[in-house]
């Protein structure tokens, strides 16, 4: 050891002991599912044990040099029934204890806030309901049952935090959601877990878990000055959406108010219920969920509207509870292009005061 | 470990038989050309290893990569196509032919009985497009290579990469042909070409395991060849069948794939499995134990096998339900391969046991294997798999079920008929030294990539964050030490092929009718057609042959 440098020796021995062997429990559903880890950790070192024991018994007592001639045995039905049944039934009580677990990460409850979240190579954007949006991060609080709403917008890509034991993949085309509840403040890893192409190694963030009174400080100090649902009023009215859809008797298009959650009638028979996925698919593909009393006239926004833009017009269309707001948007239309060059022009002359 | 079973022939006297299936016929054409399904089996062996070094040196390349946090061997795109191609020549050119077609192609018609498999050109043809497959699987990575993963992923397959996604599809269309034509004659041979008295109960454990994962490669991979199609027709003219804004749907390729997939699990450990069970008899002097529980056992994972292909996707938002449905016929299918495992511990049970090369490398298989098997179980219950699964958790069960079984498993039978296939025995020391070394190896290699899993490290990341990087040091240190294991049998092998001792017919005092003929066999395996009178694994029966044998010489 007196010919290792000492500095070397310091390092060798620091790297050694310090590397973690299991991850935080940083969510209501880790030490649960840990607990079911275990478990089936327990049961295969025991299982792995008789194993081992059998065959080195066996080895050392039925060695050629022990036991010369083999005494032919038949095969043992009770025995075959054995381990038959017992395995079965510790791997039933795993599947009905993980089936347990896999309801309640994939079941939000009912009061979850929701976060939208979109993928794209190889970036996670995460859009909080207050307007807030992020990039590779996501900061959320603790004891609060928090809500992801998933989408991509080009390939699979899967978020996956390990520290809260949950992910999800985010798919093109469809949304898909998972929920936790953090319990433990801190910073943890952010993967992307389903090999997206080139930079999917990259494809990184950090999770961020704030206790209430922080998670209040950083909203404020992180607002984009209009909300998730604003953005989907402007989105709105800059798409002339309420040309059809303004509730008016004459109206082409079914009026929106207080539509999410209800159980629509479709032109093709049956009922369908308005959530996310079928506000999205009926903006993207229109003529396909077309409800009854109209015609499929509307024109498709597919490759017009970013999954941002898409989620923002759901989220705007979830929040609707009044006719009222539809009818203001009707006028900004012919507004908005200049409003938005006005809103320019305020920034740059901030940005000059700046300077 | 002094007693051995090992009977040889005295060496000062004796030859190798003047006339067997290597002298038959000389030149490349009389390889290239035969019908023959022992040298047919040869030309897989030599192809299947060069495979492997391939692949084995892709992987050698993904773990010098690891060993740093930083992707700074490589680029991550060539890291990319270096896991892919790892994964696809590994796959596709190794694990699915590599037991079935080398000792299987050999052995079958020889334990059975017969003269040669059912179809000896289709077997032919089998080779060559395997070796199409193979070279075309070459030439792509030479040009440039491919990035999509083996799974072919889509949509990141059909629209996203610009690689060669196409000829490695291609590549992999060609040899499942092979493959589907090699399950389909071992099928036809083994109902057709069993000789007088070999009924299904007296078959060797051997050839029901290739009987179960016949079925699965003919049933099984003409998916995985639609799956193909469509992704090339996706890629190439848009006909959105799995293209969301063209109201397709890219689950359903995952559908389709793993339809194939999961059940190609069980081709590859299926005949490996036929291996260990007559190891593990020869060496222990003994019947196995509970013969028709490990016959059924191969079949219903075959069965089974074909229903459980969405536990892949259960995080992929498919029904919470058919997650139910799913999870539970996973924790069937696991219920046989623990019924082999004990049944294989219990054949230990009175024998008299040696412990030659291809025991140590069945024992390693028995100890790998059953651990790959219970963490297949962490990951086949739902709610553990939303942690575990998509991270080094699955890539270590992967490689302990694939690596630490089959391959055990193709080594310790390559061992065990290496004196039949060549005449000459290998060198004893060396290759228990070998299997040794292959063990420390691969638990070094694969078994921390357990705890990195669990502490949530993705797979397919060519960075990742530096606390992970202790015992990414350590699998990459094994992984050297698994590499000097796998490369010890290709010298000594090769060399026993002019110096081994002359092994006689039968070395281990084995059972089955292939050790019942000269070694190496006879292009016609047998003088006369065999008549099976007697069990499966009856070594009674084969003292008395001994004793008539003495009695005839003596007389």
């Amino acid at each position: 050891m007196n010919h290792i440098s000492p500095t070397l020796w310091q390092f060798l021995v620091k790297w050694m002991t310090s590397f973690p062997l299991f991850p935080p429990e940083a969510s209501k559903i880790a030490p649960e599912m840990d607990a079911l880890f275990f478990f089936m950790v327990l049961v295969s070192v025991i299982g792995m044990t008789i194993v081992v024991l059998l065959v080195t018994s066996f080895c050392l007592l039925y060695s050629k040099e022990r036991h010369p001639v083999a005494v032919q045995v038949e095969g043992s039905t009770l025995l075959e029934a054995t381990w038959t049944i017992i395995p079965l039934g510790l791997f039933l009580v795993m599947f009905v204890w993980g089936a347990l677990v896999y309801f309640r990460v994939y079941t939000p409850p009912a009061n979850s806030m929701n976060i939208y979240v979109v993928g794209k190579q190889w970036m996670w954007k995460a859009e909080h309901p207050g307007g807030q949006h992020e990039i590779n991060s996501l900061h959320v609080p603790t004891g609060r049952a928090i809500q992801l709403t998933l989408i991509s917008q080009d390939v699979f890509h899967s978020f996956s935090i390990p520290a809260f034991r949950v992910k999800r993949e985010a798919i093109p085309g469809r949304y898909t959601t998972v929920w936790f509840e953090p319990t433990v403040p801190g910073t943890y890893h952010l993967f992307c877990t389903q090999y997206c192409g080139t930079n999917h190694s990259q494809m990184i963030g950090e999770v961020v878990v704030l206790t209430p009174d922080g998670y209040k400080k950083w909203l404020d100090e992180s607002t984009s000055g209009a909300s998730l649902a604003q953005n989907g009023e402007r989105l709105f009215a800059s798409l002339s959406c309420a040309a059809c859809h303004n509730a008016r008797p004459d109206a082409r298009g079914p009026a929106l108010a207080n539509v999410y959650g209800a159980k629509l009638p479709l032109a093709s028979g049956g009922t369908v219920t308005a959530d996310e996925a079928y506000l999205r698919e009926s903006i993207l593909n229109p003529s396909q969920h077309v409800t009854q009393g109209y015609a499929p006239i509307m024109p498709t926004y597919q490759g017009q509207i970013s999954e941002e833009g898409v989620i923002a017009l759901v989220e705007y269309i979830k929040n609707l509870n009044s006719e009222y707001r539809i009818q203001q948007t009707l006028n900004t239309t012919d507004l908005l292009p200049e409003s938005q060059s006005a809103a320019g022009a305020k920034s740059a002359e901030q940005g000059k005061v700046k300077q | 470990m002094s007693a051995t079973i090992v009977s040889l022939p005295d060496q000062s006297t004796a030859r190798i038989p003047k006339v067997n299936f290597i002298t038959k016929e000389n030149g490349l054409l009389s390889w290239l050309l035969t019908g023959d399904h022992k040298r047919i089996a040869i030309l897989y062996l030599i192809s299947l290893s060069f495979f492997f070094f391939i692949g084995g040196a892709l992987a050698g390349l993904i773990r010098l990569e690891l060993l740093t946090p930083q992707a700074d061997l490589m680029a991550t795109d060539t890291y990319n196509k270096v896991f892919t191609m790892h994964g696809v020549i590994m796959i596709f050119f190794f694990l699915v032919p590599s037991v079935p077609a080398t000792l299987g192609n050999f052995l079958i018609p020889l334990m059975i009985g017969a003269k040669d498999l059912a179809l000896p050109k289709i077997n032919l043809l089998s080779w060559y497009l395997y070796i199409a497959g193979g070279l075309l699987a070459i030439y792509t990575m030479a040009t440039g290579g491919v990035d999509t993963g083996w799974t072919f992923t889509t949509p990141l397959s059909t629209h996203y990469v610009n690689t060669n996604v196409l000829t490695t599809g291609l590549a992999v269309f060609i040899a499942g042909f092979s493959s589907i034509f090699t399950g389909l004659n071992f099928l036809v041979t083994i109902h057709k070409m069993r000789c007088p008295g070999m009924t299904w109960f007296k078959l060797p454990l051997f050839v029901w395991a290739h009987y179960a994962a016949s079925i699965l490669m003919v049933l099984g991979t003409p998916v995985v060849a639609i799956a193909i199609v469509l992704v090339a027709l996706e890629r190439t003219i848009g006909i959105g069948v799995f293209d969301p804004t063209k109201g397709g749907d890219p689950i359903l390729f995952q559908h389709l794939f793993w339809f194939y997939s999961h059940p190609a699990v069980y081709i590859m450990i299926l005949p490996g499995m036929g291996v260990i069970s007559e190891t593990i008899s020869t060496f222990s002097r003994k019947r196995v134990f509970g013969y028709t529980a490990v016959a059924f056992s191969s079949v219903a994972i075959a069965v089974f096998g074909f229903f459980v292909w969405a536990h892949h996707m259960f995080i992929m938002g498919i029904s919470n339900y058919a997650v139910l449905v799913f999870s539970l016929l996973t924790m069937l299918v696991a219920v046989p391969s623990a019924i082999k495992i004990f049944n294989w511990t219990f054949t230990l049970y009175k024998g008299s046991i040696t412990f030659e090369t291809p025991m140590l490398y069945t024992f390693g298989f028995m100890g790998l294997f059953t651990i790959g098997g219970l963490t297949g179980v962490f990951l086949g219950t739902s709610g553990t798999d939303i942690h575990l699964t998509e991270t080094y958790f699955i890539v270590a069960h992967f490689h302990f079920v694939m690596v630490g079984g089959m391959l055990m498993a193709f080594l310790a039978g390559i061992h065990f008929w290496w004196p039949k296939m060549t005449g000459r025995m290998y060198p004893e020391k060396i290759s228990q030294l070998a299997a040794v070394i292959t063990f420390i190896g691969f638990n070094f290699t694969f078994f921390p990539q357990f705890i990195l899993g669990t502490l949530g490290m993705p797979r397919r990341y060519a960075s990742y964050p530096p606390e992970f990087q202790v015992l990414n040091v350590f699998s990459t240190a094994g992984a050297t030490i698994l590499g000097v294991g796998y490369l010890l049998p290709v010298l000594y092998l090769t060399w026993s092929l002019k110096y081994g001792e002359i092994a006689g017919n039968n070395p281990w005092q084995a059972t089955g009718l292939e050790w019942q003929t000269q070694s190496p066999p006879l292009t016609e395996n047998f003088t006369v057609t065999p008549i099976m009178d007697h069990e499966a694994y009856d070594y009674d029966w084969l003292d008395k042959q001994k004793e008539k044998e003495v009695t005839t010489s003596v007389g």
